[in-house]
């Protein structure tokens, strides 16, 4: 079975504080990490690779130093990595098409496994772009994957239900963070990543469509303020109060 | 740091968040031996650190050992150094000083954490001066015979192969000391009492009796007479390992001293707006800083074959000793709560101040850098 991964390099928002002036996000100095969603998708790659066998690639579009981060999911367990170098004012249209055409380069691959978003911008789009631009089946939002020989079942988390969808090979499938817990990887084998091969591609030799249709003008933080509301009457007066408020608010229903 | 030493490090403090955090209380105030999460830590790698992967070891630089060391005891001193006298003690010394036969019986399960080692030098009246140690081996046809009691052991009541450090020529003081590596049930070799200590509960300190206890020629560890060297050497190493603990432990106590002063408000503020505080805090950011750059030095004079003993001593030293004050600092910070044994602060102070005791105390340091310098 080969898999390719569709992994991206994002700033780690856990570290990431908002100009309170501007609300601007800051950036400078942000560490940067792979996507954990796309971790999960990783885990899955191996967890299906250590049951038929088989090759993991995984594919970043990304600036060079993104290199570094490839290296970690190379130690967890993916065989090789492909960088497609580029700027980061691509949109999603351009990734898409970016690792469509890198996973065709790529030629031989039965599954495609993508997070279900970044959890930087959160657009879940580039899952099914790549799906629909390379013409096969998606499965999207998957909690659970079994991969059979010949075809794959995957349980779709639907927010209030979850629904079971099968699909043959090839097929593209967008993993859920409660999927599975990515594994850390060992001593040994973050040693063992620096021999693993990472090609560098550039974004040019796949297409010559390189110019976004979608231009992000401004990023802000969304200001978050508290209201201050304190019940402090008799208690049954002050219980009756704040659900009161919390139906106003849209909070209960 | 290298990317790849800031993965090492990123990895390691998962692990650490994951499996020692939820149980470094009940290690400390239960005495709790957590076999299950050292077999994790050989999985992961971090029972054979810097052995060699021919050996079954990690084989990762004396940086990257650092930086582990760090990790696991800025969350419990106790798997510090318990990890620590494994790795560096035992393990370092048998790969340092042993020969391919010795390396290939003992080191994969030793690194694989499927078993302890232990080193064992001190006795009831020979800690800081090695040379007079009592315990004796003596040749009887193919086998070496041990005498004599250890003390202060770690891990020694739990170790599976023992280096044990033994007078091969009495009428010598240092240069008639060899090493033995002792299986554990050797007949004759026993563990008494095991000891009831100030902190690091969780790690094992053992008496260990010999009596006529017979040990393989082979299992010399080292040249006939040469142990002092050898165990030197070995110390050498344990320092800069001891400052990475040490670093470890202070900056637990920073990143909670950190958050407290933020969080606690006394007179209508935070107690961190005090600059009382701010300059506790400040102070302890810096010698943790520097502490642990003199660590690095150490390890990366190691990691490039250059002399590294005095370093070694120096960053022991300094690190131990900012060390034991930040502890001490952080409880002050966090007022009665520090002192309450509901918060780590207080488990903090008791177990660094091992850390001014084991593998040479500070004033044998300053000893140690003194002669470095030639006085
Ligand atoms: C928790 C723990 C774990 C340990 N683990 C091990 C282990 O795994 N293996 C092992 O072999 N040992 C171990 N030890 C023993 C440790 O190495 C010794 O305690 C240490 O070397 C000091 O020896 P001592 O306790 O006999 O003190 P002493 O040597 O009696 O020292 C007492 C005091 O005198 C000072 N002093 C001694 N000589 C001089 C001098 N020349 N000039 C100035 N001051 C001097 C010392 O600095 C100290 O302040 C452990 C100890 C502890 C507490
Ligand atoms: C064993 C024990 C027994 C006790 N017994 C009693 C008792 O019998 N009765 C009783 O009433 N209390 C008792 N206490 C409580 C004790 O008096 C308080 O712990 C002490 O007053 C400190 O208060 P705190 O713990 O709230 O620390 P905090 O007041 O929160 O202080 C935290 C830190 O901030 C510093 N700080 C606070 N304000 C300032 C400032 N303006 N400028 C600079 N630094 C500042 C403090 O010095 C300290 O370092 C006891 C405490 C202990 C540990």
């Amino acid at each position: 079975m080969n898999i390719i991964v569709c992994a991206k390099q994002v700033v780690d928002v856990s570290e990431m504080k908002v100009d309170s002036k501007t609300k601007k996000p800051i950036l400078q100095g942000v560490p940067q990490k792979i996507s954990d969603i796309d971790k999960n998708a990783i885990e899955e790659a191996i967890k299906i690779k250590d049951k038929h066998g088989g090759k993991i690639t995984v594919v970043t579009v990304g600036p060079s130093d993104a290199k570094e981060r490839i290296k970690e999911l190379l130690a967890m367990g993916a065989d090789e990595g492909v960088l497609i170098s580029s700027t980061d004012k691509y949109d999603y249209r351009i990734v898409s098409s970016l690792l469509a055409e890198a996973i065709k380069k790529i030629g031989e691959y039965d599954i495609v496994l993508c997070g279900e978003a970044s959890i930087d911008m959160f657009s879940g789009q580039v899952g099914p772009r790549v799906a629909g631009l390379l013409n096969i089946p998606q499965i999207t939002y998957a909690q659970n994957i079994n991969a059979e020989k010949d075809k794959t079942v995957a349980m779709r988390n639907m927010g209030d239900k979850s629904v079971t969808t099968e699909s043959s090979y090839p097929v593209l499938i967008t993993v859920t963070k409660e999927i599975n817990e990515p594994r850390l990887p060992s001593l040994m084998q973050i040693l063992g990543a620096a021999n693993k091969p990472i090609n560098e591609w550039s974004a040019g030799s796949l297409t010559k469509e390189l110019q976004p249709k979608v231009e992000t003008i401004e990023l802000k933080g969304i200001p978050m303020q508290r209201k201050n509301i304190v019940y402090k009457d008799d208690v049954d007066d002050s219980v009756k109060k704040l659900v009161d408020s919390l139906a106003k608010e849209g909070v209960l229903r | 740091m290298t990317e790849e030493q800031k993965l090492f490090q990123k990895t390691v403090r998962k692990f650490c968040e994951k499996e020692i955090k939820p149980l470094a209380s009940k290690i400390d105030k239960e005495e709790y031996f957590p076999w299950d999460m050292y077999k994790k830590m050989g999985k992961l790698g971090l029972m054979g650190m810097t052995v060699p992967k021919k050996y079954g070891g990690a084989g990762i630089d004396k940086i990257c050992y650092m930086i582990a060391l760090e990790e696991i005891s800025r969350l419990c001193g106790s798997t510090g150094i318990t990890i620590e006298a494994h790795n560096t003690l035992g393990n370092g010394y048998i790969y340092e000083a042993g020969t391919e036969e010795q390396r290939k019986k003992y080191l994969p399960r030793l690194t694989g954490g499927e078993a302890f080692t232990a080193l064992a030098i001190t006795e009831p009246n020979a800690g800081s001066d090695v040379g007079g140690i009592q315990t004796t081996a003596v040749i009887d046809g193919d086998e070496w015979v041990l005498n004599g009691t250890k003390q202060f052991i770690t891990s020694g009541d739990i170790a599976e192969a023992i280096i044990v450090m033994a007078k091969t020529d009495k009428t010598k003081g240092t240069k008639g000391i060899s090493a033995f590596i002792l299986e554990k049930d050797t007949p004759g070799f026993k563990v008494g009492q095991l000891e009831d200590k100030l902190g690091l509960r969780g790690s094992k300190t053992a008496e260990l009796i010999f009596e006529d206890c017979h040990v393989p020629k082979e299992n010399i560890l080292g040249e006939k007479d040469k142990g002092f060297y050898g165990v030197m050497d070995t110390l050498d190493r344990g320092r800069t390992a001891v400052g990475a603990m040490s670093v470890g432990i202070a900056r637990g106590a920073l990143e909670d001293s950190i958050a407290y002063a933020k969080q606690r408000e006394q007179f209508g503020r935070p107690i961190g707006k005090f600059q009382a505080i701010q300059w506790m805090i400040a102070d302890m950011a810096t010698e943790i800083e520097a502490a642990r750059l003199l660590v690095y030095r150490a390890a990366y004079l190691e990691d490039n074959n250059m002399s590294f003993s005095k370093e070694a001593a120096i960053a022991k030293l300094f690190a131990s000793e900012i060390a034991m004050r930040a502890t001490r600092n952080a409880i002050q910070i966090h007022g009665g709560y520090g002192y309450m044994r509901d918060r780590p602060l207080e488990r903090y102070f008791r177990d660094i101040k091992l850390s001014q005791i084991g593998e040479g105390t500070s004033e044998i340091q300053r000893i140690v850098i003194a002669k470095r310098l030639g006085l």
